[in-house]
């Protein structure tokens, strides 16, 4: 269901829903995933990797390996180039261990081999001698002075002194006098929260074929969110020239922040530079759950305080966050993100990262914010039933909208967050009946998106077609919007036109498929480099009528005299002039480069209605739904699907899905039949309602889309299933055993 | 002048100030400024900063224009998945 209640252009094509391009492939099973790529005289590699959680490396002897018939080359972190910057230091690190072993599963050693079998025979002969050290999984425990220190010397200038070694940075937002804020409350809640480690869960496990020959060339295909990041990686890492290095994604079998950055691409590139053959990677499930990016884990202290008719008079939160071994920024967006729903005249959140020994934290939808806005709308909900107020008229009361100070320091320009709240609370969900037993829990939830570096490239072929050249991986829907924003722009029908994803070697630089930039950020430069190519068709076209190149405007796909003094032409369409074009010029095409910004906030509201069954702990989600600002829906049922995938995903999130480590400090869990993501049978339908705000930084007012509706499930379950059991719920997941605890205490 | 807003951990940087005026009509200006007038902040600035114009985000754009009464906030460099 779309809303739509502000005037704008009227739209021909922005806004339908055509066939998905990528549709065929993927139900025929045509499609060519990371796995899917072969190439002659290809080796197996497989990676040796930590059985301990923390643990010096005193000797690697390969000696024994090497000399196994079929293997071709070992390689460990003397293969590749140390990294004089920090933040690549640590991604190469990640990817093979040097002087330590940060966590269960860090990568050491990768043999390549002529058969997989052989590679795992190798890597049991090579002789890893440990130093054992002391080890922490715990985010609190990391930060007490008595902690193991995972990595020494790593803590930037902005954390206090006397702080443990692994808090490596410290950040603080707000503003107001937060003392005299809760000086005029009636009510003040303080609570303390935990969000266990998830993974992104992506079905399609991390995957490469690397080709380097003797001159230095190399050919590199994985599936990545970025393959131009995957090039100034791997370049940096095996001392290569970006133009020696060409990186192709394939399709990707999901990524959601996941696939942002490498662990096994540099590993085969090594590989293949020592052996002279191609060599291909893929990551067994285990891997992927020890070895690639969970979210952070979390704990949190929230304190609000409220006036007895809803008014919040100032809040407060400390968040502690882990991103594993090592040091990561996404405390700063969770910091910022967590009372951004709010209009506040006293707001302060402070953060710490910290090292644990866990592995490191990569990307995933709204980095950050989920937790953080976890504990903040869990507080304001029990705030509302302790003063028996409607959470949704309290949440509208103390509303962000246009003009507000946010609680990370930017004034609100036009933002859709009151819109948002209205259009749930008018929605048939929020006064249906719940049974005994039921609960219905909501949440407001916000994501920056922005826009980044972006290069398209747009072919007129001369029978009237159009080829669209872009450099970001589609993840969520980006090759249909564009071909229809192009549409739109060039006034010819979608079919008409074909959008490809380039590899790093036919397209200028493309920032990583992330912050919900794509749609935004390459369909603006879309309709640029489609204005582009209808200027030179429409002077193309004066040519032809000998009349200035002023004197012609583009309308409904074809050039026309801009009226009658111009002069009497039939109009020539796209099919025309291309057809034409090596007579009048030569080929046409137009192109458009630029670092994209302007790409608007987005809030989300999630409506909830659960049932928990009290002798077994299980929680059933009885009904869910979503609620977006989401700009101008290019493609709505992309649009939904986003929306749908961030509800699902974050009911995995609040109910079941948890890095589980023990005391030895190794991950307990990692498959799927015991790290358990929601599948079809556990879910309702999830209704969606697309809010059309336009962003004023879009000629079409698109917003970015795909992190948003990740935000706010977490809260609204919690809300939801504290309300059925009538005890609140300070942790996540919220799995059987914990909701049985907190009956046997209610 | 400009009047930027610092956010609150990089406040030791500028002698207690959640707000220092800087004399800049671009970003890149504005960033030099602040790293020469405040060298505590210059290793931030470095690894990287956002910031919002009149409540627009912006991550790198050094050549962006600054009116006299925009109002620029500095942000850590946004991130996303």
């Amino acid at each position: 269901m779309a809303l739509d209640n502000t005037p704008k252009r009227v739209f021909k094509v922005v806004g339908t829903r055509p066939p998905r391009p990528d549709g065929v492939d993927k139900v025929t099973g045509r499609a060519l995933y990371g796995a899917d790529v072969s190439a002659p005289g290809m080796l197996t590699a497989h990676i040796l990797r930590s059985p301990h959680p923390h643990a010096a490396i005193v000797s690697i002897d390969t000696s024994a390996a090497e000399a196994l018939e079929g293997v071709k080359a070992v390689v460990t972190a003397a293969d590749f180039v140390r990294q004089d910057d920090g933040s690549l230091r640590d991604v190469l690190d990640n990817c093979m261990a040097r002087d330590k072993v940060l966590y269960d599963g860090h990568a050491l050693a990768a043999v390549a081999a002529t058969t997989p079998d052989i590679a795992k025979a190798a890597l049991k002969l090579i002789k890893v001698t440990y130093k054992a050290l002391p080890h922490v999984t715990d985010v609190d425990a990391a930060m007490r002075a008595d902690a193991p220190v995972v990595q020494e010397g790593r803590s930037l200038e902005t954390v206090p002194d006397g702080m443990s070694q692994n808090v490596t940075s410290h950040c603080e937002f707000g503003h107001g006098d937060l003392a005299a804020g809760f000086a005029k409350a009636d009510l003040v809640v303080e609570r303390s929260f935990t969000t266990a480690a998830t993974h992104q869960g992506y079905i399609e496990p991390h995957a490469c074929l690397a080709s380097m020959t003797a001159d230095g060339k190399a050919d590199l295909w994985c599936c990545t969110q970025g393959q131009y990041n995957v090039r100034t990686l791997c370049a940096a890492m095996l001392g290569m020239e970006a133009s020696q290095l060409r990186v192709t994604a394939s399709e990707i079998g999901g990524g959601f922040g996941g696939k942002t950055t490498v662990f096994i691409e540099p590993v085969a590139l090594a590989l293949s530079r020592k052996t002279g053959r191609p060599v291909k990677i893929v990551m067994s499930r285990d891997e992927v759950f020890k070895a690639t990016g969970p979210t952070v884990s979390s704990s949190i202290d929230v304190k609000i305080g409220m006036t007895r008719d809803g008014r919040i008079t100032a809040a407060e939160a400390h968040l502690r966050y882990s991103g594993g071994a090592f040091p990561c920024g996404t405390v700063d967006m969770g910091a910022q993100s967590a009372f951004a729903s709010y209009d506040l005249s006293a707001v302060r959140t402070l953060g710490w990262n910290v090292l644990t020994n866990r592995p490191k934290e990569a990307a995933y939808r709204a980095p950050g914010a989920p937790q953080a806005i976890y504990a903040v709308e869990s507080v304001v909900d029990e705030l509302c039933q302790k003063l028996g107020l409607d959470p949704l008229d309290v949440r509208l009361m103390n509303a962000a909208r246009k003009g507000t100070r946010s609680s990370y320091g930017p004034t609100f320009d036009d933002i859709g967050l009151i819109a948002t709240l209205e259009a749930a609370k008018a929605h048939p969900h929020y006064v249906a009946p719940l049974a005994t037993g039921q609960g219905r829990g909501l949440s407001a939830g916000f994501w920056f998106n922005f826009g980044g570096n972006t290069c398209v490239s747009l072919n007129v072929n001369t029978d009237g077609t159009v080829g669209i050249t872009e450099g970001n991986p589609d993840i969520g829907g980006s090759r249909a919007a564009i071909s229809q924003m192009a549409a739109e722009e060039l006034g010819i029908p979608y079919d008409k036109i074909r959008t490809i994803i380039a590899d790093t070697s036919s397209l200028g630089h493309n920032d990583v498929t992330d912050g919900s930039r794509v749609t935004f950020a390459v369909g603006l430069a879309t309709i640029k480099a489609a204005q582009d190519a209808v200027a030179k068709m429409c002077s193309r076209a004066a040519r032809i009528w000998g009349i200035d190149e002023e004197a012609v405007v583009w309308v409904d796909g074809a050039a026309m005299p801009a009226g009658p003094n111009a002069g009497k032409f039939p109009p020539m369409t796209l099919a025309e002039i291309a057809a034409v074009s090596f007579n009048t010029g030569g080929p046409i095409a137009g192109h458009f480069e630029f670092n994209a910004d302007g790409a608007g906030v987005s809030f989300g509201v999630h409506l909830v209605d659960v049932e928990v069954d009290r002798e077994t702990g299980a929680t059933k989600v009885l009904r869910y739904t979503v609620f977006q600002d989401a700009g101008k829906a290019v493609h709505p049922s992309y649009v939904e699907g986003q929306m749908q995938g961030g509800a699902v995903q974050g009911i995995g999130w609040a109910l079941n899905e948890e890095y589980i480590y023990g005391a030895d400090g190794r991950l307990q869990n990692a498959g799927f039949l015991d790290y358990r993501v929601p599948v079809a049978s556990d879910l309702p339908p999830i209704e969606t309602v697309i809010l059309e705000i336009p962003n004023p930084g879009h000629p079409y007012g698109v917003r970015g889309v795909g992190e948003t509706p990740i935000v706010p499930p977490l809260a609204a379950l919690s809300n939801a299933v504290s309300r059925a059991i009538g005890t609140r719920l300070n942790s996540l997941p919220m799995s059987p055993p914990r909701i049985l605890k907190a009956l046997s205490k209610g | 002048m400009v009047a930027v807003t610092i956010w609150g951990s990089l406040r030791r940087f500028t002698d207690g100030q959640g707000q220092v005026e800087v004399e800049a009509s671009n970003f890149k200006e504005l960033l030099d400024r602040l790293s020469q007038d405040y060298p505590g902040l210059k290793p931030q600035i470095e690894r990287g900063v956002s910031l919002a114009l009149d409540g627009r985000i912006y991550r790198e754009a050094w050549f962006t224009e600054i009116g006299p009464q925009s109002e620029v906030v500095l942000m850590p460099y946004m991130a996303g998945g």
